[in-house]
Order: C-alpha cells, then structure tokens, then sequence
C-alpha cells in the first residue's frame, strides 16, 4: 500500500500524545506550575491534535472532513473521529479542571483513560478491518498499535520528569524499558505472522479461470489450465489501483529498515534510558529528548514499513500469483 | 447511512461471458464516454496525450492466458464494480456517501458527500474503484443508474452503455434476484460463478466461464501428404514418367 506521509505522521503522532496523555491521567506527572501544567496540556494535545491535522491532509475534500463524525454504527475511521474528537475535549476538560480546581477525580481520569486506549484501537482497526490486506487484518495489528503508544507515551512522560524536575523512580526507569521490549516484542512477533498472512485468494480465485475454483470437472477448462498469467494489462501505464495498492519499490530493503527501526525505536531509547533515566541533570535532560526523538524516529520507520509493505489482493489481478 | 440495507428482492447488475468476450475495448470507451458526461464529476484524466496517461475508468478489460502449448488460450477478461451485497466499500465509509440502494442494490457514491478518503478503494478485493485526479472523489460504476430509469431513452438503451454497445453480446444486463430473469436462467445453464468469493463480499455480477475447447476426433491430414499421396493420370503421368527417366 503507498505509504501516504499525512497517514504515517497521523498514526505515529497521535499514538505518541495520547499514549501521553493517558500517562498524565494516570497521575504520572507532578505538576510544581501551572506554567508547567499548560506547557504540558499544550505539547500533549499539538501531538494528538497535529497527527490528526495531517490525517485530513491527504483527503480530497478536507473541508468536508466533518462528515466522517457521522457513520460511527459501521464504519472504524468514522469511530475513530468520533472518538478523537470527544478524546481532545475530554483532555481540554481535564486539563481545565486540573488548572483551576485541583487533581480531576479518580473516576473522570478513569474514563478518560478508556477513551484514550478505545482511541487507539479504533485507529489500528481502520487497517486491521481490511479483508483485503492480509498483513493487517489480524488482532496483533491493533496491540502494535497501543503497545507503541503506551511505550513512547511512557518515554515521553520520563523525559518530561526530567524537564519539570520531578525526581524519576527506578521503577518509572524499568517500567518505560519493559514496556519498550514488550512493544517491539509484539512487533517482531507481528512482523512473523505478517509474513506467512495470506488472504485466501489466488490469481485462480480471482478470475475464475484456474482449477482451484473447481471449475474445471464443469467446463474442462480447469484441467487444461491449473495455472493464470496476466497477459495484458488494461492499460498502458500505471493506473491509480496500482500505485496506491501495489507499492513496492522498497520492499527489497525491507529486512535493513526493520533493523533500523528496532535500533532507533527500541535499542537506543532503552540504552539511554539504562544510562540516564531517573536522574535530573541537563545532561540527563538531553539524553532523554535523545531518547525520545530517536524513538519516534524509529516508529516513523515501522509505520512506514506497515504501509510499504502491504500488499492488496487486487495485485492479484495485475498478474501476482497469490 | 452507510450500513448494509436489507438484501433486496431486485438486484440489478452483469452477466459477463468470458467465452465471447475478444478484448475489444468498446465497452471500457463507451462507459467512459457515458459516464464522463453523465452521473456525478466527469472521469479525469492526467497527462491524456502525453507518455504516461493515466485517469478514472469504471470498467477495465484484462486479459489472461491459461495452460501451456496447444492447450494455451487467451481470456480477455471485463471487471467493473461487482454490486456485492456485503459491499466492504459501504461499511466502511466514514461520511455515508457510499451506499447501497435498498431498492435495486446498486452501490453508488454521493459525490456530495464524499471526502476522497480512498478507504473504500483499499476495502475493495476487485479495484473496482478509482479516485478521481482532479475532483477528489471516488468514482465508480453506478450500472448507467441514469440510463437504465431514463424513459427518455429508447427501450434498447435503458441498458447500461457496456451492454448496449458490446459488438460480441459478451455483456448481459438484468436481475439477478428474479431466478427466473434471462440472466439468472444464464447463470444456471452455464455455472456462472462469483470471483474471489472467499472473500466474503458476494458479488451480484457473474462471470459465465470459457466454454470446453473442442478437441477432433480424428487428425486432419496435412496438405502435403495428401498431394504425396495422389498418384498422377492421364498426361501428369507421362510428365512424371518422362522427368523421373532424365533422372
């Protein structure tokens, strides 16, 4: 599938701010400011809020972007919005109540959290619903998805410890180092079922032609074939299907970007958090946003991966035998 | 609404008969040239005259070779918008544009409404739907939904424009609801069958197979032989003679 840049930074920045954000609900971070209260609401929402700016960039009518509030009974994208969209203005609502009265109750953070993680899910499952991309459509799709989001948000509330000067505790350390090799674990496990996900259909299922369908004791055509090969296609250059669908041109160096992606996402963030977590220094300080640029950058890779390396059934149809 | 309605008595949609069909193309053109002017945006086209023209086209004609050696052939190979009845494109949809019609099943796009999020092309097993370049909606086949009502037309063109204007009948138009529709009596004689139906999307449009090739029942004798064969008469036989005796 063509890995779309609006859709890679949606994904990626919004699980980043509302893993987060769900880590402030929990009551992770102590606030010594109100400065740092804002500052804080503000990075928070700008990831949340700035991933899904961009999801409506790759749109063809933006300004009717609006409309997807509306299908929320059958459709993961429009729940996705929906639930986005309610997410933003709890976060403001909590952000608020956090800044004029005091910690919200136990009970709205609670909620919010649930929210938080049905958030999530529903972005995962615009993919992991799609019959016809087998890699996706399978339930280790959507724990990818929160896993990266629970990890990151976690790093990302420890560097900001360091930032409002709340000492860190070596649990809080521990916890954003399991969490990160429990993410990339679900991943590389991801990674395995992904590459023996089939989808079912065949270039025989799809035209009807080949003897898997059966029909070749009706007709005798089945015997004489066995086998479909594109002969023609119906055009003479690439259509819209094909390069949306059929993206491949970096499949060859899919095994060196799943290296550079666990070492960025996942090995490095864990190395320097091993070094500098739980300490308050300016060194410290650094190391950790070190951290945290490193393993967004690394993310950024794996959902590009997600993308580049999907393959749709339709291909089938352009000649790929299954 | 882009929940599935009911399934409905009617469902309208093709029968496509891969024996006939010879890839001539005159359905893929006459669609576009219908659809361009008719139902929603017209049908763009990016770099038309140029090197590498691409557009929206609802209906395109593959073609496929089967087997080896003498028993290879070619099949040419239409697909268009299939009409599921569990269409994956309407569910999907995040704003309602996409729907099906409870009344004849035919799936179509509210150009109005659409936000050419292209998910609905990505949910689709059969390509059936193409963004379109410039309006940023997506385009699909609507069964000539603005032909088939039109009693301003002729009786012989209320018909969608691929089955009014394929020169072989390769394409045939009705309800496949009715078991007792032309198309429907079509379907059973000949094992019509649905594609990719693991899918789950099941398919309204059929596709009626290659017939079974006929294979001799004897081997026709070559020319050559036939000509070694016949001995001459009369004056090739004193030519023949004479010219063997020169030696």
């Amino acid at each position: 599938m063509r890995p779309a840049w609006s859709i890679i930074f949606f994904t990626s920045s919004s699980g980043l701010g509302l893993g987060l954000a769900g880590w402030i609900v929990l009551g992770l971070l102590d606030f010594a400011s109100k400065a740092q209260l804002v500052g804080i609401a503000i990075f928070a929402l700008a990831l949340i809020g700035g991933g899904l700016i961009s999801s409506t960039l790759h749109l063809g009518h933006p300004e009717r972007a609006w409309r997807a509030l509306s299908q929320w009974r059958s459709s993961w994208l429009s729940r996705e919005g929906v639930l986005a969209f309610i997410v933003v203005d709890a976060l403001l609502v909590w952000f608020a109540y956090a800044y004029l009265v005091g910690t919200p109750p136990l009970w709205a953070s609670v909620i919010l959290l649930v929210l938080i993680l049905a958030t999530v899910y529903a972005t995962s499952m615009i993919y992991a619903s799609l019959k016809t991309v087998a890699r996706w459509h399978h339930p280790l799709t959507p724990l990818c998805y929160v896993m990266f989001a629970a990890a990151g948000g976690l790093l990302a509330a420890l560097w900001l410890m360091a930032v409002i000067g709340q000492p860190a505790s070596m649990a809080m350390g521990q916890s954003v180092m399991l969490l990160m090799a429990a993410a990339w674990g679900v991943k590389l496990a991801w990674w395995r079922v992904a590459a023996n996900a089939a989808s079912g259909s065949s270039i025989a299922s799809a035209t009807g032609l080949g003897s898997a369908t059966g029909l070749g004791s009706e007709t005798g055509l089945g015997s004489e074939t066995g086998e479909v090969r594109s002969l023609m296609p119906p055009h003479t250059s690439e259509n819209y299907l094909q390069n949306e669908m059929g993206f491949v041109v970096a499949r060859k160096h899919a095994q060196k970007l799943r290296a550079m992606a666990i070492l960025l996402g996942g090995v490095l963030p864990v190395a320097i958090v091993w070094f500098a977590g739980g300490t308050i220094t300016p060194q410290s300080q650094a190391a950790l946003a070190l951290a945290l640029g490193s393993h967004i950058a690394g993310v950024f890779v794996e959902r590009w991966l997600f993308f580049a390396e999907a393959k749709h059934v339709v291909t089938l149809y352009y000649g790929d035998a299954h | 609404m882009t929940s599935l309605p009911e399934p409905s008595a009617i469902k309208l949609g093709l029968v496509i008969d891969l024996d006939i069909c010879v890839g001539c193309q005159a359905c893929v053109v006459n669609c576009k040239e219908w659809n361009t002017s008719g139902y929603g945006a017209p049908l763009g086209d990016e770099n038309a005259y140029g090197a590498e023209p691409s557009g929206a086209w609802l209906n395109r004609v593959h073609a496929y070779e089967t087997g080896e050696g003498d028993a290879a052939r070619t099949v040419h190979f239409p697909k268009s918008c299939l009409h599921c009845e569990d269409a994956p494109c309407v569910t999907v949809c995040p704003t309602g544009a996409s729907f099906k019609r409870a009344e004849d099943g035919i799936v179509l796009v509210n150009e109005d409404w659409c936000i050419g999020c292209g998910l609905c092309a990505w949910s689709c097993p059969y390509g059936a739907r193409e963004m379109d370049p410039f309006e940023g909606v997506m385009k699909k086949c609507t069964l000539c939904v603005d032909r088939i009502y039109n009693d301003n037309l002729p009786a012989e063109d209320q018909v969608p424009a691929c089955v009014r204007t394929c020169p072989t009948n390769a394409r045939h138009y009705g309800d496949l609801g009715d078991p007792n529709s032309e198309v429907s009596l079509m379907v059973a004689a000949r094992s019509g069958f649905d594609l990719m139906p693991e899918q789950g999307t099941k398919p309204v449009n059929k596709y009626l197979p290659p017939r079974p090739r006929r294979t001799p029942t004897e081997q026709p004798m070559s020319l050559v032989a036939m000509a070694d064969a016949e001995t001459p008469k009369g004056f090739w036989k004193w030519v023949d003679t004479t010219l063997e005796k020169l030696g």
